[in-house]
C-alpha cells in the first residue's frame, strides 16, 4: 500500500492551472473525418481578416473513428443517383429520415472520395477482364474521377486499402488549415452562450491533457464534430475486452453533450445501432456478406434468414421488411429470434462461401482471396485477426460466430441520432426543415442555436454517411460557418463566466480530489468523492439492466425506464463529486459526464416514442410493433439551459422524394 | 488486445522530439515513466487495439497481447509499416504463420494536395470549393412528392 496517497498517473495535476484565452471567428471542435473535412475546406472561403482554430482531444493523425483504418468506403454514389441514395437510407432507417439532408450529402460525397484518391488512398479497381485489382495495381486503370471502375461490394460501397486512410486525410487537413491553427490534446468539455445575444454560441471551455492549462476559446461560430457515443451500455466483454468496442472507445458522446447543454434541439435520439459483428473481436461482416457471399446459419445449421418464418416476420414490417435489402435492425431482429428460441449460436459460414468462390479460381487467385479476407480485418479491426490466430481459425477451414453488440449512439453509420439542423436553402425543401438564424438566413448544417453547427455523427435523421459522407458534411458546414461569421462580422462574443469560475468548473474534479484524498488510505475508495471508473460501471449497469441493453435482449418497459431515469438523475447529481488525481483521470471524469447526459437523452426519447420503431435495435414491451398512425414523426427534444428543464415533442415528417 | 511495452526495447524515445506512442494514442493511454524513461499503457481495459502505438514505435518495442477475458494465449499479430505498404505477420496458437502485404498509400508521405491556393468565389452558392472550380452543377431531385 502506498502511503500517503499520490496521484496515479505520470501527468500530475495542480490545483491552480494556467489559463489561456483565445478569440477566433470559427472554431472546429473535433479531429475526425468531419472535422478534417471542415479543416480542408474552411480557409478556401475565409477572408484574410478571419481566423480559425481546430481543437482535437487526441492527435489528428490517428483520431476519430477511422484512426485504425478502414477496409471500405461505404458511401460512394458513382453511377447511382442521390435520389436512390435517399431511398436506400430511408428504407434502412424505417422511413423516418430527413431527405433534404441525405440528398444534399449525396451531391457532395463523391468530391471527397476523389480527393482521398488524389491524396494517395489506394482504391481497388476492376480490371478490363473484370478481376479485382488492389489500390496499387489498380492505379494502371486510372482514377475514379477519370472513369475507372471501383470494386463495388454493394450498390454503395467500394473497397480500399485503408490502413492509412486517416493519416492521409489528416495530412491534407493539417496542411490546409495550417499547424498554427490546430490545438491537439485539448479536450473541450463545455460550450457557453453569448451573454448579450440570445441563443447565440459564444465560446468553448476545455483543458489540456498534457499540461495543467484551462482554455477559454471565444468564437462567432463553432462546429461540434466529436463522434458518437461508445460504452454507454455495459459491453459484452467487461474485463480488458471492454476496450474492444465496435465503434471507437474514445467516442464519449461529447458532440451530443456539448450541443444539448446550450439548448440545441436533438432529433431521433431514440435511434441506436447494435451491429451484428464477429463475436468478441467485432470484426466487420460487410465484406463477408457482400464480397464473399457468405450466409449466416443458426445453431442447427439452417439458413434461417431465408426461411418461410423469416419471410412472414419481415412482412409485418412492410414496406421496409419486404424491400430488396432488409433493414439492418430487422436483420438483427431475425437473429435475436433464433437466439431467444434456443437456436443459437449464429454462425457465419465462411467455409462454404470460400469453397464456392474457389471453384472458379486457380491457386494464385485463391491465395489472393484469402489475403482479401484477412485484410478486411487487418485494415480496421486488427484484434479480430488476432482472435482468429488465437483460436486457430482459418476461415476456409473453420466458421466463426456472429453476435449483436451492445448499443451505440451515432448519426453517421446505420443510425441517425443527433441534432436537428438546417439543410440547404432550396425551393424544393419544406420551410419546416429550415432553421432561420437571427438574420433570417438559412445556414446548411446549423443547429437550432445560432452559429452552432455540426457534422458526421452530430447530424440527426440522416444515417449512412460513413467516413466519406462525414468528411463531405464537415466541408459543407465549414463553408456555411465562414458565411455565418462574415454575416455576423460586427458580433463580439462575450460570456457570463469569469476566468476563476471557468477554472473552478473545469478543474472541479481535481480540487475535489485534492481536498479529500488524504482522508482514506486507498485513494479509489473515499466517501467524499467518486472516481470516474466507478461512475462508468454504475452507468453501464443501469443502462444494461433497465435501458434495453444486452441483458434483456434489448427489451425495456415503461416501468424499467422510470427506474433508470431516477438512477440517471442520481448519477448526474453524484457527478458533482467526481474526483481526478491526474490529467488522464480528469479527461475520464468529463467523459463520463458526457456519456451520462447522452444516454439519458437516448432513454428520454425511447420513453416518449410509444412504439417499437426499430425491432432488432430495441423493443418496448408495452408498445410492441410500429404505430404509423401516431408515430410516423420525428421525436425532438431540447434541454433549456436557463430553466434546466427538458422538453420533448413530435415534429412532422415530410416526404420529399417519392 | 491491450498493447504492452517490452522493457528492454523501449528507450523512451530519448533521441526523438516526442514520445511516439504517447503522441499518437487516440485514447491517451500511453505514458512515459520519467525515472526509468520507459513507456507503458496506463489503462489496458480502454485499449481499442488500434495498433497506432505498435505501428509508430521506432524501436518496435510495443506489441499486443490478446484481451485476457476472451483471447487464448499464444498468438500474435505484428505490423511493419513502411512508406508504401504494411507487412503483417500473423502467428497462430498452433504455430501456423501467415504473412500479408497491403498497400497503404500511392503518393509520398507529405504529398497530399491540400489545394492551399484555391479560393472559393461564391460564398452564397451550395458548392464546395473544388466543385465550384470544376463547374459542378448541383443536382435536383428527379421527382418530388
Amino acid at each position: 500500500m502506498a502511503l500517503p496517497n499520490k496521484p496515479k498517473g505520470e501527468l500530475k495535476v495542480v490545483r491552480d492551472p494556467e489559463f489561456e484565452e483565445r478569440e477566433v471567428d470559427i472554431l472546429i471542435v473535433g479531429g475526425g473525418m468531419a472535422a478534417c473535412g471542415a479543416a480542408f475546406e474552411v480557409k478556401k472561403w475565409m477572408s484574410d481578416d478571419q481566423s480559425v482554430l481546430l481543437v482535437d482531444k487526441a492527435a489528428m493523425e490517428r483520431s476519430g473513428a477511422v484512426a485504425q483504418g478502414l477496409s471500405a468506403i461505404n458511401t460512394y454514389i458513382g453511377e447511382n443517383t442521390p435520389d436512390d441514395y435517399v431511398r436506400m437510407v430511408r428504407n434502412d432507417l424505417m422511413g423516418i429520415v430527413r431527405e433534404d439532408l441525405i440528398f444534399d450529402l449525396g451531391c457532395h460525397v463523391d468530391d471527397s472520395v476523389h480527393l482521398f484518391e488524389e491524396w494517395g488512398l489506394p482504391i481497388w479497381k476492376k480490371s478490363n477482364e473484370g478481376k479485382n485489382l488492389d489500390g496499387k495495381k489498380g492505379l494502371s486503370m486510372g482514377t475514379l474521377k477519370s472513369g475507372a471502375q471501383p470494386v463495388r461490394t454493394g450498390k454503395w460501397q467500394i473497397m480500399i486499402n485503408g490502413e492509412s486512410y486517416k493519416r492521409i486525410v489528416a495530412e491534407a487537413a493539417k496542411k490546409a488549415i495550417g499547424e498554427d491553427n490546430i490545438l491537439e490534446r485539448v479536450f473541450i468539455v463545455e460550450l457557453a452562450l453569448d451573454k448579450n445575444r440570445p441563443n447565440q454560441i459564444g465560446a468553448a471551455c476545455g483543458f489540456s491533457v498534457r499540461e495543467n492549462k484551462v482554455y477559454l476559446i471565444k468564437c462567432k461560430t463553432a462546429l461540434i464534430a466529436c463522434g458518437g457515443a461508445v460504452n454507454i451500455y455495459q459491453p459484452r466483454s467487461v474485463g480488458e475486452g471492454k476496450g474492444r468496442a465496435w465503434y471507437p472507445v474514445w467516442n464519449s458522446g461529447s458532440t451530443y453533450y456539448l450541443g444539448m447543454r446550450v439548448g440545441a434541439e436533438l432529433s431521433m435520439m431514440e435511434n441506436r445501432f447494435t451491429p451484428a459483428r464477429f463475436k468478441d473481436g467485432y470484426g466487420p461482416v460487410g465484406a463477408w456478406f457482400l464480397l464473399f457471399k457468405a450466409k449466416t446459419l443458426n445453431g442447427l445449421g439452417e439458413n434461417f434468414a431465408a426461411s418461410e418464418a423469416a419471410k412472414n416476420e419481415l412482412e409485418k414490417y412492410a414496406p421496409y421488411g419486404t424491400a430488396a435489402v432488409t433493414p439492418t435492425c430487422l436483420r438483427n431482429h431475425l437473429m435475436l429470434f433464433e437466439m431467444k428460441e434456443g437456436r443459437g449460436p449464429i454462425i457465419m459460414d465462411t467455409v462454404t462461401a470460400l469453397a464456392e468462390l474457389g471453384k472458379t479460381m486457380d491457386k494464385k487467385e485463391l491465395k489472393h482471396l484469402e489475403s482479401e479476407a484477412w485484410e478486411d480485418f487487418l485494415d480496421m479491426t486488427c484484434g479480430q485477426a488476432n482472435l482468429w490466430c488465437a483460436t486457430n481459425t482459418e476461415p476456409e477451414k473453420k466458421n466463426s460466430e456472429v453476435m449483436p453488440t451492445e448499443p451505440y449512439l451515432l448519426g453517421s453509420h446505420s443510425g441517425c441520432c443527433g441534432f436537428w439542423v438546417s439543410g440547404p436553402d432550396f425551393d424544393w425543401i419544406p420551410d419546416a426543415y429550415k432553421i432561420k438564424a437571427d438574420n433570417g438566413k438559412v445556414y446548411n448544417r446549423m443547429t437550432t442555436v445560432n452559429g452552432l453547427f455540426t457534422a458526421g455523427d452530430g447530424v440527426g435523421c440522416s444515417g449512412h454517411k460513413f467516413s466519406s459522407g462525414s468528411h463531405a458534411e464537415g466541408r459543407v458546414a465549414a463553408k456555411q460557418m465562414v458565411r455565418y461569421a462574415k454575416d455576423h462580422g460586427d458580433f463580439k462574443p462575450e460570456i457570463e463566466l469569469t476566468k476563476d469560475q471557468i477554472i473552478d468548473y473545469v478543474y472541479k474534479p481535481v480540487r475535489t480530489y485534492m481536498d479529500n484524498a488524504a482522508y482514506t488510505t486507498a485513494e479509489d475508495i473515499n466517501p467524499n468523492y467518486i472516481k470516474p471508473n466507478g461512475m462508468m460501471y454504475r452507468m453501464m449497469k443501469a443502462t444494461h439492466e433497465y435501458g434495453a441493453g444486452t441483458a434483456t435482449y434489448y427489451m425495456t418497459t415503461t416501468k424499467n425506464l422510470e427506474i433508470v431515469m431516477e438512477m440517471l438523475q442520481w448519477m448526474r447529481e453524484d457527478c458533482e463529486k467526481l474526483a481526478a488525481g491526474d490529467l488522464h483521470e480528469l479527461m475520464r471524469a468529463w467523459e463520463i459526464l458526457h456519456r451520462i447526459w447522452t444516454v439519458e437523452a437516448h432513454l428520454r426519447h425511447i420513453q416518449f416514442r410509444k412504439e417499437t420503431r426499430y425491432p432488432g435495435f430495441y423493443y418496448q414491451a408495452d408498445f410492441p410493433g410500429q404505430d404509423d398512425a401516431n408515430w410516423f414523426a420525428f421525436v425532438n427534444s431540447k434541454f433549456d439551459p436557463k430553466e434546466q428543464k427538458w422538453d420533448i415533442f413530435k415534429k412532422d415528417y415530410i416526404k420529399i422524394i417519392p | 488486445m491491450p498493447s504492452f511495452v517490452i522493457a528492454e526495447k523501449c528507450d523512451g524515445c530519448k533521441g526523438g522530439e516526442k514520445t511516439a506512442c504517447m503522441y499518437i494514442c487516440p485514447n491517451d493511454l500511453m505514458v512515459l515513466e520519467p525515472n526509468e524513461m520507459k513507456a507503458y499503457n496506463q489503462e489496458p481495459d480502454q485499449c481499442w487495439e488500434c495498433f497506432s502505438c505498435v505501428k509508430i514505435c521506432p524501436t518496435q518495442a510495443i506489441e499486443v497481447r490478446g484481451y485476457a477475458d476472451f483471447v487464448p494465449l499464444g498468438s500474435s499479430v505484428m505490423p511493419m509499416l513502411g512508406t508504401e505498404d504494411v507487412m503483417w505477420t500473423c502467428k497462430f496458437r498452433n504455430g501456423v504463420i501467415k504473412r500479408f502485404k497491403f498497400p497503404i498509400r500511392t503518393t509520398p508521405e507529405g504529398a497530399a494536395n491540400a489545394y492551399e491556393d484555391l479560393k472559393g468565389k461564391d460564398l452564397e452558392s451550395p458548392l464546395l470549393s473544388t466543385q465550384e472550380a470544376e463547374g459542378y452543377q448541383m443536382p435536383k431531385p428527379k421527382e418530388l412528392v
